[in-house]
């Protein structure tokens, strides 16, 4: 893990972020926000024969929180629903590859939070 | 009676044991007073020694060292009143903050005299701790709540003061924004919301560490404010009050120490300021806060503020320069308290936070617990820079270099 939090994969996603936009035809639409930052991200999700067809989001909010988004976007599309509906957190937080305070936490898990309430309805306790 | 003493942050520092402490390799640069300020050695050393020495259950023990806690807590309360101006101690009730002497009052005074219909004024800079209860109350007995907006400059608009006073019973209002930095004219409006037969409740979270506070000169009703934003512990503030308006008030939380006689089925209550003060209460804390009040009175609230104007004078020119940046709130120091909000174009204020962080510099950044407010400027969030007495003008540079690095990341 590195220190960097704003190591410059990061700055990337953040400036130039993957499957970013709308799907029009969307089949889930999701908002999630984290009210005490005021990080805030819509995924749309277009599902396709048990797969996620294709993925794109909208955001603002602090860097931590959009490039989690971004990235989050390049592991899940393609993949069968079964496996995203449990989508590890840690997986997101890996392909991060920062140190994550717990006062940042929320800005990193917004995406894959949103992700969970988009495919099952509600966000299960993590361990 | 208490030496004075000049101050000069320089002095003051050395007072203060946590200035000597290092943040990511860095000297400790806190600029985060207006959530909570840092406390002197006198605070902490008076805190350690009730306990070592003469921790008792104060106000009934007959043995020596109950007494002295007793005297020790109840001197503290006098030395508060005197800071304040109160006219008596009795009027200084002891609570855990201010939001627990606004719920206080909301609790007591409120569900006795806010009927359905009435309505309660406030302001669009409310800190939550004095708009939540308000807005509890009023969904409770069906009351209703209006506001005084601000300007662009983070002014209370009041021309049409008089005409928004009509029908209120209540006007509660900060002295100071936590957010914005603006100094309201509480005297004036005041005088205004007493024409119109309101009461006032002046949340002075945000004054009472900074400048000098007079209760009776500024002719308000209720005032609240917090022990650990004045060089004091955490879990000790202040409500005061007029004596006729608590003599006339129910009590709050019921309990031990709060009454005189207890039957079965009913008690009496004790006399002021104790009928509001159920439990056991904060001793140590107490004491700590008298201790707190005697380190400011050394330099002088004047001294205080004159201090804090030249540092947020320096900073808003400053920060001025920083490209790409919205500074809030007034641009005249003389209304504009030790806080100053500012977002930039391209970073969000949590990325800022961070970065600074990082150079040992300790910035607020969110919604200040004033999510009102930030709709009405447009904005998530800000980053917030705070000063106290332990702060120099260098910090300010230090500050707008932090800023200055964080573009470079972000650019």
């Amino acid at each position: 893990m590195s220190d960097d939090l704003y190591r410059e994969q990061i700055l990337e996603h953040y400036k130039n972020p993957h499957h970013f936009g709308e799907l029009p035809d969307a089949d889930i639409t999701q908002e999630g926000d984290n009210p005490l930052c005021g990080d805030v991200i819509t995924f749309y999700l277009k599902l396709d024969d048990g797969r996620l067809g294709d993925v794109r989001f909208r955001g603002r909010g602090c860097a931590i929180s959009q490039a989690s988004a971004s990235m989050l976007t390049d592991l899940i599309v393609g993949k069968p629903l079964q496996e995203l509906k449990a989508f590890p957190t840690k997986d997101l937080l890996e392909e991060l590859g920062i140190q994550i305070s717990p006062a940042r936490m929320k800005c990193a898990t917004l995406s894959v939070n949103t992700l969970r309430v988009a495919l099952n309805g509600d966000v299960p306790e993590e361990d | 009676m208490i030496q004075t003493r000049p101050l000069t942050a320089e002095a003051a520092r050395a007072d203060f044991p946590i200035m000597g402490r290092r943040v990511n390799g860095k000297p400790l640069i806190y600029l985060d007073s207006a959530a909570t300020s840092q406390k002197p050695a006198v605070v902490i050393d008076i805190m350690d020694d009730y306990y070592r020495r003469y921790n008792a259950n104060p106000h009934r023990g007959v043995y020596a060292i109950s007494e002295e806690a007793t005297a020790a807590y109840e001197s503290a309360r006098q030395r508060v009143a005197t800071f304040i101006n109160a006219a008596s101690p009795k009027e200084v009730i002891f609570t855990r903050n201010t939001t627990e002497a606004i719920n206080l009052v909301r609790y007591s005074w409120g569900r006795a005299n806010i009927q359905a219909g009435a309505r309660i004024l406030l302001t669009e800079m409310e800190h939550h701790s004095n708009l939540v209860p308000w807005q509890l109350l009023a969904q409770e007995v069906r009351a209703t709540l209006s506001f005084l907006c601000i300007d662009d400059d983070g002014l209370l608009e009041l021309e049409q003061l008089d005409r928004q006073l009509e029908g209120v019973k209540l006007l509660a209002i900060t002295h100071q924004s936590n957010t914005l930095g603006t100094i309201n004219p509480i005297k004036a409006v005041a005088e205004a919301a007493h024409r119109a037969g309101a009461l006032v409740l002046v949340d002075g979270a945000q004054a009472v560490p900074h400048m000098p506070v007079d209760v009776q000169d500024l002719g308000v009703d209720f005032y609240a404010f917090s022990g650990h934003k004045m060089c004091g512990p955490t879990g000790i503030g202040v409500l005061w009050a007029r004596r006729s308006l608590l003599e006339s008030m129910p009590p709050f939380l019921g309990g031990g120490d709060m009454i005189k006689r207890v039957r079965l089925n009913e008690a009496t209550w004790n006399d002021l300021p104790w009928k509001f003060e159920a439990g056991t209460p904060s001793v140590a804390e107490g004491i700590g806060l008298g201790a707190a009040v005697d380190y400011l009175t050394q330099f002088g609230m004047d001294r205080i503020r004159s201090h804090e104007r030249t540092l947020v004078d320096y900073a808003l020119e400053k920060l001025q320069e920083v490209p790409g940046i919205t500074i809030y709130g007034p641009r005249d120091s003389e209304l504009h308290g030790g806080a100053i909000s500012f977002t930039l174009a391209n970073i969000h204020p949590h990325d800022l936070a961070t970065l600074v962080d990082r150079e040992g510099i300790a910035v607020r950044a969110g919604h200040h617990c004033t999510q009102p407010l930030m709709d009405r400027l447009g904005v998530a969030a800000t980053t917030r820079a705070s000063f106290y007495i332990y702060n120099r003008v260098d910090e300010v540079d230090q500050l707008v270099t932090g800023i200055q690095k964080a573009q470079k990341v972000f650019a």
